[in-house]
């Protein structure tokens, strides 16, 4: 099936040349920041995680979200989403890879990495989050890759397959619940420390998932011979709907908790947040930002008289993929900083460096996906099921 | 009990992984981990002047210190340890983003924060007092570590191996009192007065106050101990009820840094 990969217009060689120049410069990046260290970054004794350990927290939950597509598929058999759970599973491959490199250019001692494995230790989250998304990655490869195989070949999937199927939805669950518990298991950090946080991180993660892969789904149908069926799409924005409820939903929940308890620690990061403490306001326009389009977005998508209209659904999802960008992978890994253990403000803000690494990361799950796109699209034209 | 449990997860997880791996490091890994289990920890003693069965602790008696004193101890402390006093990274910055630090100077509402009662007396609140690893008898840094590079020792001392850091940094998200440092850049820098006693780290490590188990292993004081002359820090064995810290806690009325967040600190204040 690779050879699909191979031929293609020049648009899409284009492309692929493209993010390959993106990887190369990023990588010429990374090999300045492992020369010479993490000094390169904006990060520092007092913040001391940033833009690549927030983008890691984003993309796990873009990952997770495939399960809004495998569990309605095959738990409640719902049809209309048959041609699209690939798509889902094809980006989560993508979306853990990127994760697994934002740890990576994360750590001060990238070659000694292999001492998680060498040294287990079971009472590390870090540890259990290795192991959940390495899991959760080959589970979505196998899961993906053999069911391809099988339409190709036009039998149904092996039993064996089912039961891999199965398994990967608690596992979709468990990447982000334990990714939150990186944060919320930590007495120090007041902003992190909320039980909600594995929800909160479950609601952004299944709105804005399926968000960015509903994107792709219309960019498909205009551009390529793929037709994911208006049903497909219409059921995807009514859960991508109520999980945005339920984003904002806890995020007022954390409101209320904060401030009429009145607990100064937990109210901190969030006056932090919206207001500026001690003179550092660096996150306030993101937050606003955050807030202010999930207020749009929630105007746009709750009336079915707008969500169904495709010329506002298409900027109401790539507002909400900002609003929760904004949101998880920048203000929430950042703030849980701010102020440090002993109240003072140090400020954060990603480096040219920093962030050229990143574009690399990205490229190459952009690569990634569009290569495991290309396999997955040019086998349903072959056996007749892109068209609607 | 509690021991008991942890050698057991241990043991459980290391077997998991081992099947799952079958590399040969973790195969020797999990060799060492069976042998503690059955033999006990181990650690029999290879520093015969070290004092057996101590639970360190210190006292920081913040009406004594002045900012001479101060400065006393943290150079103390620098100087033993190598640490390296690094330039702000851009000019201009509000603050110095390498800083490696292992004792220091904190206002008292930083570092009691929550703490601060208003007109408190001025001769509390004026002083900047001393803050460094608490050694806390629980501590949540070591719990987070992913590689056991942070890890406790039998007399309570939370300490590292710097050759087995990954630079992951959950340890200083982890830790509620900020007491841990970043070597984000090369720490052998041309200014630093190397002490051939106590090695010098490399970049992407984490580091800390590691209670001077260095000198505690040759029978000595810790080097900020040693600097102050008024008896400003009183550091010793909590197992033993007559030694002098147990009776400066008996006859003083002492605090903790944040003892809210059940890290049980090992390091004492009186104000
Ligand atoms: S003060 Fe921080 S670094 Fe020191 S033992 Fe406690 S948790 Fe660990
Ligand atoms: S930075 Fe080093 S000591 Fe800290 S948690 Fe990671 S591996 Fe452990
Ligand atoms: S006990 Fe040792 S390592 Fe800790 S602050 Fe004092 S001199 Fe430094």
């Amino acid at each position: 099936m690779l050879e699909k990969a191979l031929t293609g217009d020049s648009k899409y060689w284009g492309w692929i040349g493209f993010l390959l120049l993106l990887i190369a410069v990023g990588f010429g990046a990374y090999l300045r920041q492992f020369n010479e260290g993490l000094t390169l970054t904006g990060l520092s004794r007092d913040v001391s995680w940033g833009f690549y350990i927030a983008q890691l927290t984003y993309l796990v939950g873009v990952a997770a979200s495939g399960v809004m597509l495998v569990m309605p598929y095959y738990l409640h058999d719902h049809k209309a989403f048959g041609k699209i759970t690939i798509l889902g599973e094809f980006m989560a491959v993508g979306a853990i890879t990127m994760c697994l490199l934002f740890v990576l250019v994360d750590l001060g001692q990238p070659m000694r990495m292999m001492n998680m494995i060498i040294f287990p230790t079971p009472n590390s989250v870090l540890f259990w989050d290795m192991v959940v998304l390495n899991t959760y990655m080959f589970l979505n490869i196998i899961i993906g890759w053999t069911v391809l195989q099988n339409e190709r070949k036009g039998i149904h999937y092996q039993k064996w397959v089912k039961v891999l199927i199965y398994l990967s939805i608690p596992f979709a669950v468990s990447i982000h619940t334990v990714t939150a518990f990186l944060y919320a298991g930590l007495p120090g950090r007041h902003f992190w420390l909320t039980a909600i946080m594995a929800p909160r991180f479950l609601a952004g993660a299944f709105c804005a998932g399926p968000a960015i892969l509903l994107l792709i789904v219309f960019f498909l149908r205009r551009f390529t011979s793929f037709d994911a069926g208006d049903k497909a799409i219409k059921s995807l924005a009514v859960i991508i709907t109520y999980a945005m409820i339920l984003n904002v939903f806890f995020l007022l929940l954390e409101l209320f908790t904060a401030f009429y308890s009145q607990l100064p620690g937990h109210m901190h990061a969030f006056v932090y947040l919206f207001a500026g403490l001690h003179g550092g306001h660096a996150l306030v326009p993101v937050m606003w930002a955050s807030v202010i389009l999930a207020v749009i977005v929630l105007i746009l998508l709750i009336p079915p008289k707008f969500r169904n209209n495709y010329n506002l659904l298409i900027p109401a999802l790539i507002m909400l993929v900002l609003s929760t960008w904004l949101e998880k992978g920048v203000a929430l890994v950042v703030a849980g900083f701010i102020p440090n253990p002993l109240e003072h403000v140090n400020e954060y803000a990603p480096t040219l460096n920093e962030l050229v690494i990143s574009v690399g990361v990205y490229a190459v799950g952009a690569l990634i996906v569009t290569v495991l796109y290309k396999i997955a699209i040019g086998v349903k034209a072959e056996v007749g099921d892109a068209a609607h | 009990m509690k021991s008991d449990r942890r050698h057991f997860l241990k043991a459980a997880g290391v077997a998991t992984i081992g099947v799952a791996a079958g590399a040969t490091a973790a195969e020797a890994n999990l060799l060492d981990s069976a042998k503690e289990l059955l033999l006990g920890p181990k650690g029999a003693a290879p520093y015969p002047e070290a004092k057996k069965g101590a639970r360190w602790a210190m006292v920081v008696d913040t009406r004594k210190l002045t900012a001479e004193s101060m400065e006393k101890m943290i150079h103390a402390c620098n100087h033993a340890h190598n640490i390296p006093l690094h330039p702000l990274r851009k000019k201009g910055d509000k603050y110095n983003k390498d800083e490696i630090k292992w004792i220091w100077e904190e206002e008292f509402e930083n570092a009691f924060p929550g703490q601060m009662n208003e007109h408190l007396p001025p001769k509390v609140t004026q002083n900047e007092v001393l803050v460094l690893c608490n050694q806390c008898e629980n501590p949540a840094c070591v719990r987070v570590c992913p590689t056991k590079a942070t890890f406790q020792r039998e007399d309570g001392i939370v300490i590292m191996d710097f050759h087995r850091c990954i630079g992951c940094r959950f340890c200083m998200a982890a830790c509620p009192y900020g007491s841990r440092s970043f070597n984000f850049k090369d720490p052998r820098i041309a200014s630093l007065e190397i002490n051939p006693e106590f090695p010098t780290r490399m970049k992407g490590v984490v580091e800390k106050c590691n209670f001077c188990a260095e000198q505690l292993d040759k029978g000595l004081q810790p080097h900020c101990v040693e600097a102050c002359k008024n008896g400003e820090l009183v550091f010793g064995d909590m197992n033993d009820p007559e030694s002098e810290i147990r009776k400066v806690l008996r006859n003083n009325y002492t605090i903790r840094r944040k003892p809210e967040v059940g890290t049980q600190p090992q390091v004492y204040y009186i104000v």
